[in-house]
């Protein structure tokens, strides 16, 4: 599903710049669920970028679903996100004056599926992740948890190919976090790639792979007890 | 064009703007003040254009008044000084000479007397005249008519007087066409009443009399006071007028250079002049206009564009969620459309309001300052296109700039 071979980022910072990705070795094959871990500054969050193209890479060679992530001009990285990627951010970054039903339904409305259809497959989502009665509630209404379950249910309406989490459980109390992880695996139970980034031990521990990232490098990749459980 | 017809669009652009209250107010009012300006002060510009045209009234604005004064320069044996007449001759004279430049040319002798009817009576002005006159200056006959040629011919002594005078010397209700009126002491029966002229009113209330009449009672034999002359369609009048009196010094030996040998007064030049003001005018207003109308539209651009800024992060998560840059860049253009377009429309309402308070109340009546102020609904159109299309380009702006932050960078932003 996803494929990285030998990637390279730096960013210039002045005259200088700064070598965040040194040559990054990855293969995540479908229905993975896995996690990112480093502290900051590890390159974690840039490698989400590249993976989620919202950033391009310098060197190396990423293929996503098999097609060659290269030359991406902002539409056609437009639509492969829309089409392959679901987006999870620990901010939420769900739009403050759109209901939480309306969130949902904004990734289909870019796909060119009709407002009346929209709102009935976002409330499916909304019902999947258990909010169904707050359908009409604007995010300030909301829970921080509820927040990252609509932002959850946002990410998967449009049925993507990989959910990407950065810092999916940052904001949010040990209680729904565990919440939220219990919806990621339920999601990746149905068969989605699932792919995290953190740096707290306990949420890795509940994906099934666990990719560790310090300066700019793996220096571990390693299936978890989670996944040998299963 | 389809996305302009798609509800879920203009659902975008609804959101965006409910949640944006004040900006959206500030940037209408912005725009509607300028559109606003626009329309009053072009409407008042054609008020007051109005207002001059009823001035002219049914006068035609294309005559030449003469009259003979005295000479400045010695001239054939002539001392200088001299007085002279025009005469019947003349008329011939230009009649013939200026065939195709001449539309009316109308001879004029005038007097004051006192008329009487019954016991009431007033000194009022008699003029002796062609039926031709009632072109030159339309008269508005309450009832009867006005002089014809067979007054003329047949030397009639009929008159046609004015409403004021009918007021003043019959009293009311009484029947005065048919009714005999003297005028030094000779009865003339009236064969018209008129009103009031619009605008330009060369002899106030006057008993018109047939020229032929007037000539034998006062005895002015071949002599005329003055004439009028009314140039024909094309027909340049300011150099009609100085063809004219060059002929008439030649007629009355008049030195060719003398200035004060005729006394003449050109409407027509002096009616450019007005219309030269007015043409300055609504120059004028369309110059201030438009460039409030800019400067409005500048302002949603400007605010547009700090907009932009502030939903940086909003325009990340939309592109993260899969939005073209295209669909922002409609998005953007089209939310400063609809905000130009609603603001334009509410200014033209207001501005027609506004001209609708003048007009009805200093819009009518005699002196109206403004005449029936309004603006050409092409006009209207056009300044509402343009207002479209610059909305459109000042759109272009804020909307690139929503598009070059790269969506990365716009998430991050807090």
């Amino acid at each position: 599903m996803i494929k990285i071979e030998k990637l390279h980022k730096s960013y210039p910072i002045g005259k200088d710049s700064l070598h965040v990705l040194k040559g990054i070795d990855l293969h995540i094959k479908e229905g993975e669920f896995v996690s990112i871990m480093g502290s900051s500054g590890s390159g974690k969050s840039t490698l989400l970028n590249i993976v989620g193209l919202l950033d391009v890479h310098d060197e190396g060679n990423y293929y996503l679903n098999g097609q060659v992530i290269k030359d991406m001009n902002e539409k056609k990285a437009a639509i492969l996100r829309n089409k392959f990627l679901g987006f999870v951010f620990q901010s939420f970054n769900l739009i403050s004056y759109k209901t939480a039903l309306e969130n949902v339904a904004l990734p289909l409305y870019y796909k060119g599926i009709n407002r009346k259809e929209r709102l009935e497959i976002a409330l499916e989502y909304l019902e999947k992740v258990g909010l169904k009665d707050w359908a009409n509630h604007l995010p300030n209404e909301l829970s921080g948890g509820q927040k990252q379950r609509v932002a959850i249910a946002r990410a998967l309406v449009t049925k993507p190919k990989v959910v990407l989490a950065d810092e999916p459980t940052g904001a949010l109390d040990s209680t729904t976090t565990d919440s939220v992880m219990d919806l990621l695996k339920a999601i990746n139970d149905e068969g989605m790639t699932v792919f995290v980034i953190t740096h707290e031990e306990e949420v890795a521990e509940q994906t099934k792979r666990i990719v560790r990232l310090k300066d700019g490098v793996i220096i571990s990749d390693e299936l978890t007890k989670a996944s040998k459980a299963v | 064009m389809k996305f302009l017809f798609d509800s879920d669009t203009w659902q975008e652009i609804y959101g965006s703007i409910r949640k944006n209250k004040v900006r959206t107010i500030i940037t209408i009012i912005g725009v509607l003040w300028g559109i606003f300006l626009l329309v009053v002060l072009l409407g008042a510009a054609r008020g007051m254009e109005n207002g001059f045209k009823k001035v002219f009234g049914d006068f035609a604005t294309n005559s030449v008044f003469v009259w003979t004064q005295r000479t400045d320069t010695p001239f054939k044996g002539f001392q200088k000084g001299r007085r002279f007449r025009l005469d019947m001759n003349d008329i011939n004279a230009l009649q013939s000479e200026y065939k195709d430049e001449i539309k009316l040319l109308a001879p004029r002798n005038q007097t004051n007397n006192l008329i009487i009817h019954d016991f009431k009576s007033g000194n009022f002005q008699v003029s002796g005249d062609y039926p031709v006159l009632d072109q030159i200056q339309k008269k508005k006959l309450i009832s009867g008519r006005f002089i014809n040629q067979n007054d003329i011919l047949s030397y009639a002594k009929v008159t046609v007087i004015s409403e004021d005078m009918y007021k003043q010397l019959f009293d009311k209700d009484e029947e005065a066409i048919g009714v005999y009126i003297k005028i030094n002491g000779i009865n003339y029966k009236i064969v018209g009443v008129y009103g009031p002229s619009n605008g330009i009113d060369l002899d106030g209330d006057t008993a018109y009399i047939p020229f032929s009449t007037f000539k034998k009672v006062y005895n002015r034999a071949n002599k005329i006071d003055w004439m009028v002359i009314t140039a024909a369609e094309g027909v340049d009048i300011e150099q009609l007028e100085s063809d004219v009196l060059l002929t008439l010094k030649s007629l009355h030996k008049v030195h060719p250079e003398d200035e004060r040998a005729f006394g003449s007064f050109n409407l027509g030049t002096q009616i450019a002049k007005f219309m030269g003001f007015l043409t300055g005018m609504q120059f004028l207003v369309w110059f201030v206009g438009i460039g409030t109308l800019i400067a409005g539209v500048f302002a949603i651009g400007n605010i547009l564009l700090i907009t932009v800024k502030e939903r940086t992060k909003e325009i990340g998560i939309r592109r993260a969620l899969g939005a073209t840059p295209k669909s922002i860049r409609q998005q953007i253009i089209l939310e400063s459309v609809f905000l130009t377009t609603v603001a334009g429309m509410l200014g033209i309402v207001f501005g027609s309001f506004i001209l609708f308070i003048i007009d009805s109340t200093v819009g009518s009546g005699e002196d109206a300052a403004l005449v029936n102020p309004t603006v050409n609904i092409p006009i209207i159109f056009i300044a509402f296109a343009t207002l479209i299309f610059l909305g459109t380009l000042i759109g272009l702006i804020p909307a690139h700039m929503a598009t070059v932050v790269k969506p990365i960078e716009a998430l991050r932003e807090e």
